[in-house]
Parts: structure tokens; sequence; C-alpha cells
């Protein structure tokens, strides 16, 4: 199992192109907040930039709190997300520990990393991986 | 969200009632966005026979229709009766403005009125306040930008803080608007634009989304366009060492500008080569938001504030033109001088580039003895930064009246102090090239009288015949092309991959199939309209002067060839009135 780790984000240059990636050929949206990771500075631009993106929790916290399974525990660590069972009750986006759900308000869903590895080859400063988990994290 | 291919959609707030509208602008064919976009607006809503600090006056900030959907597709330009003209202008920025625009829903805002009471616009694709902020008059940039993300915090790293400092509240003539801490609405004075509205800053949170267009077109041309731009290596010299790379090159040339234009070489550039700041002072790079180039340098200013070991830091973006205008042009040779000037000038909010060619002036002044310390407070001298940092701070502050002179600009207060033939002034202060004939032509002329209206500045360097046909139908022709990039509000760093035709299938592929089909028609129409509202609001083609000084220059072709600069200029004026049918 792999999942995406923000692990060089001291060298972002915070052109937000794997976020947009991310909206557009996973989610279908032109966006940057629709997006399984998402760049922020830290206060400012002077700070240098973090990522938002799923750890992949397991347990996962979201899961744990969806009442109908619209997002389910992955193995290895974080979720499968179906967004047609999603009743937009938006307790995934509040559980979640390192607010990396994003809850569109228009369209009432969440949205959030899926571990794909498709931004990754967007990135121009090699911050961002798909990596395999380690087995000792793993059962 | 959805967006209609027909219609721009533009956020009218009226300062006066404190209220907004949505606006439907049609004919999105013909205005494409951007500077097109701006120029329709302008004409609808601006009064022409009213000054620029007339509160009716619109401020405008359009994006393109491709923001957003591209690689580089990063800037926004903001369009303004210029407080140093008086006539119709535009600026040009990156940072995050343009993604937080695109995403709040909007392709441009359009501010008229004025405030009562000092205020800042916060903006959102589901909120549009006006907060009173007086506690922030006075306050420098860096203080304000502080302040202002208290607003959409929610939104954090999806939007975009521009304010002006105290040069835009004051009415400077050539104020900024500053864009995220390291860009710039720089010159012609869009700051004092804004301040005349009592406007200290505007938040933009870009927490929209949009549906893409169908099928698989767009992702494809994206695709297609992110390898074109980062994997074929021409990017890469705007990552590395940046502009600052062309600070060596042109003094080698004989085309860098020293000491207010008094000679074009020196062997001091080392001391603020491009090279030197990388080596010496380059903290990181940084990238508009939705650029994968990254060409936004940092240096690390460390400076000793008290007699121990005492230091404070301080980030302080940098390219060629702010090193040329306090540096070169200073006559100062040492490139954290350079950086302790440019940080004063950002925290003022004034033009660095104007700022620092009208200090040059000011010394040149006094070494002639036009003007002494009784006006100039300190001692303003080449090659001596400290002067020149109180300097600074008197423009913003209009300290006494010379001050108050320089701050409409050198060409101002010479007319009050004499030394008119010294002072490097082409529509504004010049920019960092003395490459020749047609770019000194090519500026004085220029729409936005800007060294990007054209690339005059490279027709010099390509050609070494004096050739007044070629050089006009080159500036035309290239200004045509600039016009359709500035539409879309692309990056100019990016003009080799966005030709025309390769504009017209990203566009189709974005589904705007109807802009592409009209490009040329489009471009056609908006280079005229441009230059009629250029005329309309006061620029007399046949007033244009370009000043001593520049007869002087000796470059590395020799002496300036004054019969081949007026051959240049006359037929340049004639294209210009033939394009915009002055008078008619
Ligand atoms: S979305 Fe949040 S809670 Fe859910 S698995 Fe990822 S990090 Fe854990
Ligand atoms: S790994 Fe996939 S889902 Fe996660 S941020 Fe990247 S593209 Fe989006
Ligand atoms: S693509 Fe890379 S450099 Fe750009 S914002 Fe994302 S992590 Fe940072």
């Amino acid at each position: 199992m792999k999942r995406l780790e923000a692990v060089r984000m001291e060298q972002c240059i915070g052109c937000h192109s794997c976020s947009l990636a991310c909206a557009r050929l996973v989610h279908k949206k032109l966006s940057w907040n629709t997006a399984g990771i998402r760049i922020s500075s830290a206060g400012g631009l002077t700070t240098g930039f973090e990522a938002q993106v799923c750890v992949a929790c397991d347990p996962a916290p979201c899961a744990e709190v969806c009442p109908t399974d619209a997002l389910k525990q992955r193995k290895g660590g974080g979720v499968i997300v179906k967004h047609d069972k999603c009743i937009k009750c938006g307790k995934c986006a509040e559980a979640c520990p390192v607010d990396a759900i994003y809850y569109e308000p228009e369209s009432d869903l969440p949205y959030l990393c899926i571990h794909c590895g498709r931004c990754v080859p967007f990135c121009p400063h090699n911050c961002i991986e798909l990596r395999e988990i380690p087995t000792y994290e793993e059962e | 969200m959805k967006m209609d291919p027909n219609f721009s959609r533009v956020l009218h707030v009226d300062l006066n009632t404190g209220k907004s509208k949505a606006l439907q602008i049609e004919d999105r064919h013909m205005h494409i966005g951007g500077s097109g976009l701006a120029a329709v607006l302008y004409d609808r809503y601006g009064i022409d026979d009213a000054p620029a600090d007339d509160p009716r006056q619109p401020l405008i900030f359009a994006i393109g229709p491709l923001t957003g959907f591209y690689p580089l597709m990063s800037k926004v330009v903001c369009g303004f009766r210029s407080p140093y003209t008086d006539e119709w202008s535009e600026s040009h920025a990156g940072g995050r403005l343009a993604l937080s625009i695109r995403f709040a829903g909007y392709d441009a805002l359009m501010i008229t009125g004025k405030a009562e009471k000092l205020s800042a616009l916060v903006v959102g694709s589901r909120s549009c306040e006006i907060e009173n902020v007086t506690y922030l008059r006075g306050k420098d940039v860096f203080a304000t930008g502080k302040f202002l993300r208290r607003f959409g915090k929610k939104n954090a790293g999806h939007r975009s803080a521009i304010r002006i400092g105290q040069a835009g509240e004051r009415g400077v003539a050539y104020a900024c608007i500053n864009v995220d801490s390291f860009r710039h609405f720089g010159r012609m004075g869009s700051g004092a634009a804004m301040g005349f509205k009592n406007l200290k800053g505007i938040v933009v949170s870009g927490d929209g989304s949009f549906d893409l267009p169908e099928g698989k077109a767009y992702a494809e041309m994206m695709k297609d366009i992110y390898k074109d731009i980062t994997e074929t290596g021409k990017m890469k010299k705007y990552h590395d060492l940046g502009t600052p790379q062309n600070l060596i090159p042109l003094n080698e040339l004989q085309a860098l500008p020293w000491n207010n234009l008094q000679k074009t070489q020196d062997e001091g550039v080392e001391g603020i080569s491009g090279e030197t700041f990388a080596e010496q002072l380059l903290l990181r790079q940084a990238a508009c938001a939705g650029c994968p180039v990254g060409c936004i340098h940092i240096g690390l200013l460390r400076q000793q504030f008290a007699s121990e070991h005492e230091f404070l830091y301080k980030q302080v973006s940098y390219d060629y033109e702010p090193i040329f205008a306090q540096g070169s042009m200073l006559g100062i040779t040492n490139a954290a001088d350079v950086l302790a000037l440019l940080d004063e000038t950002e925290k003022l909010g004034l033009d660095c580039m104007s700022a620092g060619v009208a200090l040059a002036w000011a010394a040149e002044a006094t070494e002639k003895g036009y003007i002494s310390q009784e006006e100039t407070i300190v001692e303003l001298k080449f090659g001596e930064m400290k002067g020149f940092l109180e300097g600074l701070k008197f423009i913003a502050s209009g300290e006494n009246a010379f001050y108050q002179a320089l701050s409409r600009g050198s060409m101002a207060a010479a007319k009050l102090y004499g030394g008119e033939d010294f002072a490097c002034v082409l529509g504004q202060e010049m920019a960092g090239y003395a490459t020749g004939e047609v770019f000194f032509v090519a500026s004085a002329y220029g729409f936005r009288h800007s060294h990007l209206d054209t690339g005059g500045y490279a027709f010099d360097q390509n050609n070494t015949e004096k050739n007044a046909d070629k050089a006009i139908e080159f500036m035309l022709e290239d200004e045509r092309g600039r016009i359709y990039i500035n539409c879309m509000m692309g990056c100019l760093f990016a003009r080799g991959t966005y030709g025309p035709e390769k504009l017209k299938e990203a566009l189709t592929a974005a589904g705007f199939q109807n802009i592409a089909d009209n490009l040329e028609e489009a471009g056609k129409y908006i280079q005229k309209l441009r230059w009629q509202l250029k005329c309309r609001t006061g620029f007399d083609v046949d007033a244009v002067k370009i000043p001593k000084r520049f007869t002087e220059v000796v470059t590395w072709k020799g002496e300036i060839d004054t019969g081949y600069m007026d051959e240049v200029a006359q037929r340049y004026a004639s294209a210009i009135k033939e394009m915009a049918k002055c008078g008619e």
C-alpha cells in the first residue's frame, strides 16, 4: 500500500500545481480547494509553505464517524471515498485531526486525498512523493 | 460554479454607497479579458474629462479567460487613471491575486467612489464586505499585510492581500500596490489611485470551484503545456539566477544605466550582479500561484540594530529592474545596500523603479548645484546608501516642498529647480535598459511607458543597422503579440509557449471557442481601444519629448544617433495616431 507524503516541503515554492492537478484529474474541478493536497503559507508568504494533506490514519477517525460508509477505512491507512453514499453531515471534516478534509459548501461534499499519486509529476520541486507504507506501520 | 464563455463576470463595488453588483459584461469574444476587459470597463464607467483623483474614476483588477486553467496564466492587470500622467493606464502583477479572483468567481473587480473612512474590501465567492480599517492609517505595507490577514482566515493560502503604504495614502504619483508581500502593481501610481478611494487594502478569497469543461481535451492540453514549460529547460534561467542574470551582460554591452545614466558601464557591477545576489543573499525562490517556474527571488537582509551582536533579519524580493533602479542608477555597488533600500521602498509602498530613478536625478542635481541640502535635508550622493534611505522616507511623507515636487516625478521637480536635461524620464522614470534609440522611443511613446509594451531593448540589441522601417514594423508587431498575452493575463516569460496558434487551441480546450475564433479581430479592436482611451484622457503624441540625457548616452554601438532616433519617434507617433485615430 502506498500513501502520498509531503516529504520535502522546505523546497516548496507555493505554485499550487499539485492542488490544481488533483482537482483537475481526480475531482474533475477547476479549483485549488477541492483537492486532496492544499498549500498554505504559515503566516504570510515570508514563512514558507506547508501542505494540508491526509496522513493516512489507521484507524481513520473520519471513517469512524461517517454514518453511511461514504468514507471507509482503506487497508494500510487513509480512506476510500464514495460521494454517492454521502448524506452531507460534515462530521468527517470535523473529525480529521490534521484538517485534511475540505468540505465544499456548494456541492456539500468532502474532498480529500485518496493517495493515488497523480499530483506527484506536477510538482516542479520534488516536494511530494507516493511512498510505500512501511510494514511496521501496517498490522 | 459555472463559467459562461460569452460574458465576463465583474464585481462592481461602489464605495460611496457600500453596495456591490455582479455585472455580466457581454461580448467576451471582443474584449477577451485582462487589458481588453479593463479597457471596455473604463470606456463604460470612466470619466474622460475628470482628473485621476476624482472618486468616480474606476479602479479595475482583471484576469483573463485562461487564468487558473493553464500554467503561467498568473497575472492581473490593474487599470486606472494614472496619478502620474492623468491618462488611462495599466500595471500588471502576479502573486496569488489572479487565482484568488478566479476562484472567487469573477473576471474582474471594479471599484468606484470613495469610502468615507479608510476601508478594506474583503471579497470571496460568497462574501463581499467593506471593513472600516481606520486603525491602519499610516501603517506600512508589512504591518498592513499582517492586519489584513485577519480577514478570510478560513481560506489561508488560497487568498490574496493587496495593500498600499504611506505613499499610496498620501497620493505620491508613483505609489504602488503591494501584492502578497513580494509582487507589485508597480508603475504609474496605482497605489495613489487606490488611496484616492480611501481604500487601504483588498483581500480576495479564492474559495469557490468550477466544473471542468466536458471531455478530455482540456486535461490533455494542460499536460502538454505543462510539459513544454517544465521539461524543455527554457524557463530554467528565470528560476536560477532570475532576471538579475542580466546585470553583467548589460554592463558588458555598455547598456546598464549608472549614476543617473551618466555612464553605461562600471566595474562595480560585480557587487550587485545576479551571481552575487544568489551566492550571498538568496534565501529562496517562490512562485506566483499557478506557475511552476518560481522566478520570485527572495534575499535575506541581516541588519545589526545595536552595537552588541544583535541582529534582525528581513526577507526582501529582488529582480533586475529594482537592482538597476536602486543599485547601479544610484551608484550603489553593494548587494546588501540595495536590499536595504528595497526593503524601505517596500514598506513605504513606493514604486522602486520610479523612486530610485527620481533619487538618482536628485543626486546629480545636487552634484551640479541645482539643489543643496537645504532642499534634500540629507546628503544625496551616488554610492552612499544612507542618504537615499532617508530620501525615500521623505518622498513618501512629502517632507518639504522639494520632496513634494519629487513625489510627482523627477521632471516635475526639475521644472521647478532646473536640471530637466538629465531627468531620466521616458513617459515615466526610465527602465533599466540603455540599449539605444528604439528602446528610448518605445518607452517614451509606449502605451504604459514600460519596457514591457514592446521589446524595443531586444531590437536594439539584435540589430546593428539603423532601419526605421524595420524598427516600426517590429514595435507594432511585437505590441500586437503582447496584447494577446495581456488579455489572457499570461506572464510575459511564457510568450514563447503561448503563441497565437497555441492560445487558440488552449482557449478551445478550455471552452472558449468563441474567443479562439475571433482572436485576431479582438486583438485589433483592443489595441485600438487602448490607444483611444489613452489619447482621450490626455495623451498628446506630438508633445512627447526625449530628454537630452538620452542623446548623450554611449553604448557598445557608440553614440546615440539623434537623427535615427527622431525618425523612429516621428514614425511611431504617426503609427500611434493611425491606430488610435486620435482626433476622430
Ligand atoms: S482524512 Fe484525516 S482523519 Fe481521515 S484518514 Fe486522512 S488524515 Fe486521517
Ligand atoms: S495523491 Fe491523488 S488524491 Fe492525493 S492529492 Fe495527489 S492527486 Fe490528489
Ligand atoms: S507542486 Fe510542489 S512546489 Fe508546487 S505547491 Fe505543490 S508541493 Fe509546492
